[in-house]
């Protein structure tokens, strides 16, 4: 948005970046959510509290919650780069732009991007390969499925949300062969009802293991009250379904969220780009239920520690395309580009990804 | 007991005093909400309503946002006013908003990266375009039908929040977005930005077609044969047609023209402040112009006033969680608290408090 | 083509589904029936959520939940039935705000209840006809709360039309002054009726966050109460169209999702707008049908009244 970028610019050299002379390291969150959604918001809002925990007095945490993407947005991380914030941590997608836009106008304030591409000399991006965690869920689902069939919830069709389902396929495929996956499309990040509904549909039409790709814990719920399993999504959701539970996969964006911070306090910050797995912990798979026999559980550990190592990519071939087009060949490890921008399904899944 | 009489003719005075009387209403109710939790409430009412315009730091830069929030209120407000003058209920302006962004930018995208000066303006009727065609489904199935436009309006909201979706994980993608659902940025490209007038205030393009607007609303409805008709439609639908108004023609203009209005409003909304389409641009204007309307009292300079009030409390909203933090949810129940006390107060306009005895 | 769709657990999840729509719809249509347009039941349906969820965890009892439901959506109610019956506010403007205000309220308020479990509510469990097969779990395995719902909407088409107090209300929302010189107390029954229509949103609310979902989660109903405004006009205000109307809502979104997880070749973004469209085409098709009868809007939906005398 080169043509508004000098709306603020004269207000902020006005001010000489009020707030640079301040002792303590202000830092800035600003969330698409509530933070009682109990799932993306809410765990980065963790994180938040971690820094706080952390660094103690020497840090001041700030955060704006139910933000929506765009104009919004770039208001509100206007206002906390004119409050003086020394960092600004934008954790969804829809503030790439508005992060952009402001940086420019704030060349001392240091930004990170949550899951974008556009980066700039004080934006970073991060994100996390939750690919990794799909893969051991995987695992573990693909065993514990009697009916052979898995239900997965999913929001809207782009790369994170495909690359997730088919992670999540061909790991359960490696352990049973027969295993089918059904994929509901919701069409929101957040409904209550409209999950609990999906979770309901995908029962009925025969899975006994939930997966799901949307924030609510409503699915967890209703896997719980039908006596099948599922698994946490971002936060650990434990207490929502104590039987159906198997594991989770946990968005833990504090070491991150900590180390950038230290960066700032030290002066050593620089833009990068990250995309963390299992190894560095910003991906964690949540304590396995005992309801999974102890081999499973094994050979899953053993899966997410040897991702971790970085001996086993979820993506290695041969995979061919659902069109049967070979897309890895033998050995052939997927690298970040194409899987950054996945738009197919892989062999096996049933049903079309809508486009 | 207590109660009201209705006075001969409106006071004057208190056209002027209700909104004093509602600010300190506002100012004591939610005063108390937020010592309840644990905030200073001068502090929180000093930062919602005085620190956009004077605080030395957030001030000048809050200043340029009132337009670019209050703007699109008011445009929608505007179209839905004529309307809701006639009894003709459209509750699903925000469907049209969508709908009218989704077809401008289309055009748009369709261009890209054309230059030139028009390229602008056609995405602006087309925008305005799709939100009258997307107004004009209730229209004919209210005129031919008789099917109520209530239930048909608002449950287009909810088939466009899909069709957004559709579109920008489908046709409208970035082909250089890595798959992210959202369209090209507009902005990037000088001939589909929409330009900023006066920087200071935040005055884009759109402020100024919003003044025309309302304008010419005005005149449409104070001066024209059609806005006397729209009138008696509304005060008695019977009346009207024995005076040889055509109740289609009505519904057809009502509707119409609040759907382009919201139209229009969404197009500039992805020219402009959000500079691209995303599942989630549409912030809910629709409904909330829906309360700029009637606060504004159906009128043009009311709803001027309406808009630019509601911009206020979203933008010192977003303060007070900065800056105190306040969580989101806390900012809603003061709205709700400052826009029953404005509405709880007008009734003095017309009526006035009197002591009488019990009259049986 | 649906070879693998069971029917009768399809029409067991859409009753499950359509509840929350058919208790706040029915409580509006009394409302409005009365004269008054209360637009605030997304806001009503989430303190309700939100209340009923506080009783029924610190209780242990979903019953006395549902009351609490039913009061904190009554008293919610009854901060718009003020505003628009004394004080003669605008009763759009104040139904939305009555939104705002309680999706702010129940999030205050529900912020000690992030993550905790509701105790579970009865469910009708007859030996012999509730282990039938097709109509066991179609009509006699439910949770208590769904068959209120459905004797709420026999119990309110039963006053409105066969009892003097009914037909007393109706007499309200069809013309105020006239009832005013027979003698009723407009504002009072239109408080009354205002009550209701919150305390039947509140149920409405926490039948999701007690039973549908069981959980409780910020802004939980998602435009549920929208839909009910939709439904209370859908049915032409009769109550048992508006049995007709949510369970058709219900059951078409119920019926998209099983579809996509049968593997339907149909776009899930289509499918997704499929419950508001087929809306939309059966009520123009049953309106289509009474053209020339009235559409049996209460006469003065939203009209303001002041006695002047």
């Amino acid at each position: 948005m080169k043509f508004k970028t000098s709306l603020a610019a004269a207000a902020a050299l006005a001010l000489g970046l009020a707030g640079a002379a301040s002792a303590q390291t202000k830092v800035g969150f600003i969330y698409v959510g509530p933070v009682g959604d109990l799932g993306w918001s809410y765990e980065h809002d963790q994180g938040r509290l971690a820094v706080e925990e952390h660094f103690g007095d020497a840090v001041e945490t700030t955060y704006v919650e139910s933000v929506p993407e765009g104009a919004d947005a770039e208001r509100v991380l206007t206002q906390m780069a004119l409050g003086g914030a020394d960092i600004i941590f934008t954790t969804s997608f829809g503030y790439m732009d508005p992060t952009i836009n402001v940086a420019e106008k704030f060349p001392n304030v240091m930004f990170e991007h949550a899951t974008g591409y556009k980066r700039a000399d004080n934006v970073s991006t991060y994100s996390a390969r939750f690919y990794e965690g799909r893969h051991v869920i995987g695992l573990i689902a693909g065993e514990m499925t009697e009916t052979n069939t898995i239900g997965y919830i999913a929001s809207f069709p782009i790369p994170e949300v495909v690359r997730g389902i088919n992670a999540a396929y061909l790991a359960a495929k490696s352990v049973n062969p027969d295993v089918e996956f059904k994929v509901v499309w919701v069409y929101t990040w957040f409904d209550p009802g409209k999950e609990a509904d999906a979770a309901n549909a995908l029962i009925e039409q025969g899975a006994d293991v939930i997966m799901q790709h949307t924030d609510s814990p409503a699915a967890m719920t209703i896997a719980e009250e039908k006596g099948i399993y599922a698994f946490g999504q971002a936060s650990d959701m434990m207490q929502f379904g104590p039987n159906a539970r198997l594991s989770s996969i946990i968005d833990n964006w504090a070491p991150y969220y900590i180390e950038r911070v230290q960066a700032v306090i030290d002066g050593t910050w620089e833009s990068t780009d990250t995309w963390d797995g299992i190894g560095p912990g910003m991906v964690e798979i949540g304590e396995f239920s005992d309801k999974i026999p102890a081999d499973v559980a094994a050979r899953a550990q053993a899966a997410a520690d040897a991702i971790a190592a970085g001996t086993l990519h979820p993506f290695t071939g041969p995979i061919n395309k659902q069109d049967g087009t070979p897309w890895l060949a033998a050995g052939e490890v997927a690298d970040d580009g194409t899987l950054a921008t996945m738009d197919f399904y892989v062999e096996g899944i049933v049903g079309e990804l809508p486009q | 007991m207590l109660r009201l009489e209705r006075r001969r003719q409106s006071s004057r005075i208190m056209f002027w005093t209700t909104p004093l009387i509602a600010v300190a209403l506002t100012l004591i109710i939610g005063g108390i909400l937020f010592a309840i939790l644990g905030v200073n409430p001068f502090a929180a009412m000093k930062i919602i309503f005085l620190d956009p315009f004077f605080h030395e730091t957030y001030g000048p830069y809050s200043r340029t946002q009132f337009l670019v929030k209050a703007v699109p209120l008011i445009l929608i407000a505007t179209g839905l006013s004529v309307g809701f003058r006639a009894g003709i209920w459209n509750i699903g302006a925000e469907g049209q908003f969508v709908m009218g962004a989704i077809a401008g930018a289309a055009v748009g995208l369709a261009l890209y990266p054309a230059e030139g000066w028009w390229v602008l303006p056609l995405m602006a009727i087309v925008g305005a375009l799709g939100g009258f065609l997307w107004a004009m489904i209730p229209a004919i199935l209210k005129i031919k039908f008789n099917a109520n436009e209530i239930l048909v309006s608002l449950m287009l909201v909810y088939v466009s929040y899909n069709f957004l979706a559709a579109m920008v994980t489908g046709p409208l993608k970035n082909p250089d977005g890595f798959g992210f659902p959202d369209s090209r940025n507009f902005t990037d490209v000088e001939a589909t930005t929409l330009p900023l007038l006066y920087e200071p205030l935040g005055l884009y393009t759109s402020g100024v077609v919003a003044l025309i607007i309302v304008i010419a609303a005005y005149i449409l409805m104070e001066k024209h044969l059609l806005g006397f008709q729209v009138k008696v439609t509304g005060q008695s639908p019977r009346a009207a047609k024995f005076s040889g108004v055509k109740p289609a023609l009505i519904i057809a203009m009502c509707l119409g023209l609040s759907g382009a209005l919201a139209g229009l409003a969404g197009l500039f909304e992805v020219t402009g402040p959000a500079g691209k389409l995303t599942t989630n641009f549409p912030v809910g204007y629709g409904f909330t112009a829906i309360i700029v309307a009637f606060l504004g009292r159906l009128h043009p300079i009311g709803i001027i006033i309406a808009g630019l009030l509601m911009a206020l409390t979203y933008i010192g909203g977003e303060l007070a969680q900065l800056v105190l933090n306040l969580p989101a949810p806390a900012i809603q129940v003061f709205q709700g608290i400052m826009l029953f006390s404005i509405l709880a107060v007008e009734v003095f306009i017309n009526y006035r408090l009197v002591w009488k005895k019990e009259a049986v | 083509m649906f070879g693998d769709l069971s029917l009768v657990s399809l029409i067991v999840s859409l009753m499950i589904a359509s509840t929350p729509i058919l208790f706040a719809a029915t409580g509006e249509l009394v409302v409005e029936k009365a004269g008054v347009l209360n637009l605030g039941v997304e806001g009503m349906m989430l303190i309700g959520a939100i209340s009923g969820f506080a009783v029924a965890v610190s209780t242990g009892n979903p019953i006395v939940g549902f009351l609490g439901a039913a009061a904190g959506g009554a008293i919610a109610a009854l901060i718009f039935g003020v505003l628009t019956q004394y004080l003669l506010s605008n009763q759009v403007a104040t139904g939305l705000a009555l939104t705002l205000f309680g999706t702010g309220v129940s999030a205050l308020m529900g912020q000690p209840y992030n993550g905790l479990k509701p105790p579970p509510s009865p469910r009708l469990d007859i030996p012999v006809l509730s282990d039938l097969p097709v109509v066991g779990p179609i009509l006699f395995s439910h949770d208590i709360m769904l068959y209120v719902s459905l004797l709420l909407v026999a119990a309110v088409w039963y006053f409105l039309y066969r009892t003097r107090g009914g037909l007393i209300l109706r007499a309200v929302g069809e013309d105020h002054n006239a009832a005013h010189s027979l003698g009723y107390n407009v504002i009072l029954i239109r408080l009354g009726a205002i009550a209701f229509g919150g305390a039947c949103a509140g149920v409405g609310g926490a039948y999701l966050s007690l039973i549908r979902v069981p959980q409780w989660t910020q802004d939980m109903t998602a435009g549920v109460g929208w839909i009910a405004l939709a439904i209370v006009v859908f049915a032409s205000w009769k109550p048992y169209r508006v049995i007709l109307g949510a369970y058709l809502f219900g059951g078409v979104t119920v019926l998209q999702l099983n579809l996509q997880a049968l593997g339907v070749n149909i776009s899930a973004a289509y499918l997704s707008m499929t419950p508001f469209i087929v809306t939309i085409v059966v009520l123009v098709i049953m309106s289509a049908n009474r053209r020339k009868t009235s559409l049996n809007a209460p006469a003065m939906l939203g009209r303001i009244f002041h006695a002047s005398h």
